[in-house]
């Protein structure tokens, strides 16, 4: 594994628009830059591309210094070892698929990576369209001939501008595939820019909630999918994305039981050797919570765990932060909460009224049910 | 039929041409290039001084260059300082005198051609490691192939029809700067009517020939053409 980081600090000021973020990454993973049009998500991608220049500036990746505006440091773009991949494909319209492929590759003076041509056309599935010309093919395979051509580069960073967002349900739902394999089978960090949810839970291993050119947040996924200072905790959508393996199946109840951080749950049978990750994502909608074991349920997946957080939201909800696995008894009164909880969190949606019955406080011993799970890959 | 006067001055004419819409390209190129990407404040005076000649009376700009390149004129001093003589009543005063009104038809649809490709292009060129100069032959100039061809044979179709520039900078003398239009001229002056048409006829052919090739060719291309 390839631990690097990236230090990333930008101001710029555009008059009506204003970007200020310092954020430190980590070198793996894909890392989601998520939030609404105009919160200069896009704009952020572009300052590490050197596409667009912040006046005020550091970006260091790999050990390498690619920004310093105090010393009058600003490497041009074709000088970054970059992969970038754009919201429309951006091919080139007077070459053909091969010869898209190969133009950055014929570029760069020797290829040191690992990551070969011939393996990228085969991950993403292109390799009957090498002697088309862009003009004759589909959105969804335009954009998988602009992610090999980037990757082939065998860049220290990819970054990707929205690439799924031109696209309909079909041709998405052709490519995330794509990008979730070559997240587990390349050794190249991404930056992924998107305003959906759903790509959120399906690719991010960290993720950077952006607003009016800030970072409202920004850590592991699930960790900061349930914070409850962001108000992506309240959405109606709300959920959390729990990083698992495969452990046992149990044919005869058509069960599979994986194994998070925070213990055990049973999903609906998938056909997946023992050992296999898994993103399983929880709805908060889909989690209610017990002050005790309930004896009598049809819910298989009910885990101890612990309050950590409650917020009240719009139209009596009650958002309720929970960690897991449930450690000995917590005691308010020795030292710091987060030492004596689990590392696992969930967001629940209840009603505020439930909250009140249950008199729900912070430190509580408490029962979730999960309702129900969505496998992502 | 053609006498040997005539063939030499469509020779002349066609050198002309040749050489002038060469030098438009090489000095047209990284004009039309700024025009079409800066946002100087300068942009627009420099754009209606390009198109001048469009709309101003050949003699005019014919007058103004002949004063300027005259031995008393600014440009005039400079070329005899640097032993060059004057220019105007000679070939390469010809070329210069071309280079200058027939450049709106070579900047123009180059310009109108790199507006069009936009920025995409450029930036992702620029990801896939491709320098400002090479991102210029390998990406732009095939992008900008309808723009070339037009503004080559605009600008020399053009320069091989231009009468009054070349009266007042060229004048008329033989097989130095006596072009074909002006020797239509002389004929029809000296009521040589059948030479007159011999000629006219033949500029005439070639005119259309030409433009009909360059539509052609820009209908069958995929990218918008300058033109439009």
């Amino acid at each position: 594994m390839n631990m690097t980081t990236m230090q990333a600090r930008f101001q710029l000021d555009y008059g009506d628009f204003k970007l200020d973020v310092d954020l430190k990454l980590p070198g793996t993973g894909i890392t989601v830059l998520f939030g609404h049009s105009g919160s200069g998500k896009t704009t952020l991608l572009r300052c590490v591309a050197g596409l667009q220049q912040a006046q005020h500036g550091f970006l260091e990746i790999n050990g390498h210094i690619w920004q310093d505006s105090e010393h009058d440091l600003f490497l041009p773009t074709y000088k970054r070892p970059l992969g970038y991949v754009f919201q429309e494909a951006n091919l080139f319209p007077h070459l053909t698929v091969q010869d898209n492929l190969h133009y950055g590759l014929k570029r760069i003076k020797h290829n040191s990576g690992t990551v070969k041509l011939d393996q990228t056309v085969e991950l993403l599935g292109i390799g009957h369209l090498l002697e088309r010309m862009p003009g004759h093919l589909s959105g969804g395979e335009r954009q998988r001939v602009a992610i090999a051509r980037a990757l082939a580069l065998n860049p220290e960073i990819l970054l990707m501008d929205e690439p799924l967002a031109s696209l309909d349900f079909k041709r998405k739902q052709e490519i995330l595939p794509f990008l979730s394999r070559l997240h587990q089978e390349l050794d190249i960090p991404v930056l992924y820019v998107t305003h959906s949810q759903q790509e959120v839970a399906q690719l991010a291993d960290t993720l950077v909630i952006l607003e009016d050119g800030r970072t409202l947040a920004s850590g592991p996924l699930a960790e900061t999918q349930s914070r409850l200072d962001v108000p992506l905790a309240q959405d109606r959508e709300a959920s959390t994305v729990w990083q698992a393996t495969v452990a046992e199946h149990e044919a005869d109840y058509h069960l599979t039981h994986v194994a998070f951080a925070g213990g055990s749950l049973s999903l609906p049978a998938i056909n997946a050797k023992i050992g296999t990750p898994l993103r399983v994502q929880i709805y908060a909608r889909d989690v209610s919570i017990a002050l005790e074991a309930p004896s009598a349920t049809s819910i298989l997946n009910v885990l101890p765990a612990t309050v950590t957080g409650i917020s009240n939201g719009r139209d009596g909800q009650t958002v309720v932060q929970v960690r897991l696995p449930r450690m000995a008894e917590v005691s308010q009164s020795v030292g710091n909460l987060h030492d004596q909880v689990g590392k696992q969190t969930l967001l629940a949606h209840i009603t505020r009224k439930s909250a009140i019955m249950l008199n729900l406080q912070i430190g509580m011993a408490v029962y979730v049910q999960i309702k129900g799970t969505s496998l992502l890959n | 039929m053609l006498n040997a006067a005539d063939i030499a001055t469509l020779w002349l004419t066609f050198k002309v041409a040749g050489i002038a819409t060469l030098l438009m390209l090489l000095f047209g190129t990284p004009l039309a290039w700024w025009l079409a990407r800066t946002t100087s404040r300068w942009k627009t005076i420099c754009n209606a001084l390009v198109s001048l000649p469009l709309v101003l009376p050949p003699t005019v700009l014919g007058f103004y260059l002949l004063i300027m390149l005259g031995p008393n004129g600014p440009i005039g001093h400079l070329t005899t300082e640097l032993g060059l003589g004057t220019l105007p009543f000679t070939f390469p005063g010809l070329v210069v005198a071309s280079v200058l009104y027939s450049l709106p038809f070579v900047v123009q649809p180059l310009q109108s051609s790199f507006t069009s490709i936009g920025e995409q292009p450029l930036e992702a060129a620029a990801t896939l490691r491709a320098g400002p100069l090479d991102t210029f032959f390998s990406v732009i100039v095939p992008l900008a192939k309808p723009g070339f061809l037009t503004a080559s044979i605009l600008g020399f179709t053009h320069t091989v029809g231009e009468f009054g520039v070349v009266l007042m900078v060229g004048g008329n003398i033989p097989d130095k700067t006596r072009v074909v239009s002006v020797q239509i001229y002389n004929h029809v002056e000296a009521l040589e009517y059948t030479e007159a048409h011999w000629l006219a006829g033949i500029l005439m052919l070639f005119s259309f020939s030409v433009l009909l090739v360059l539509y052609t060719v820009l209908k069958t291309q995929p990218v918008a053409h300058p033109l439009k």
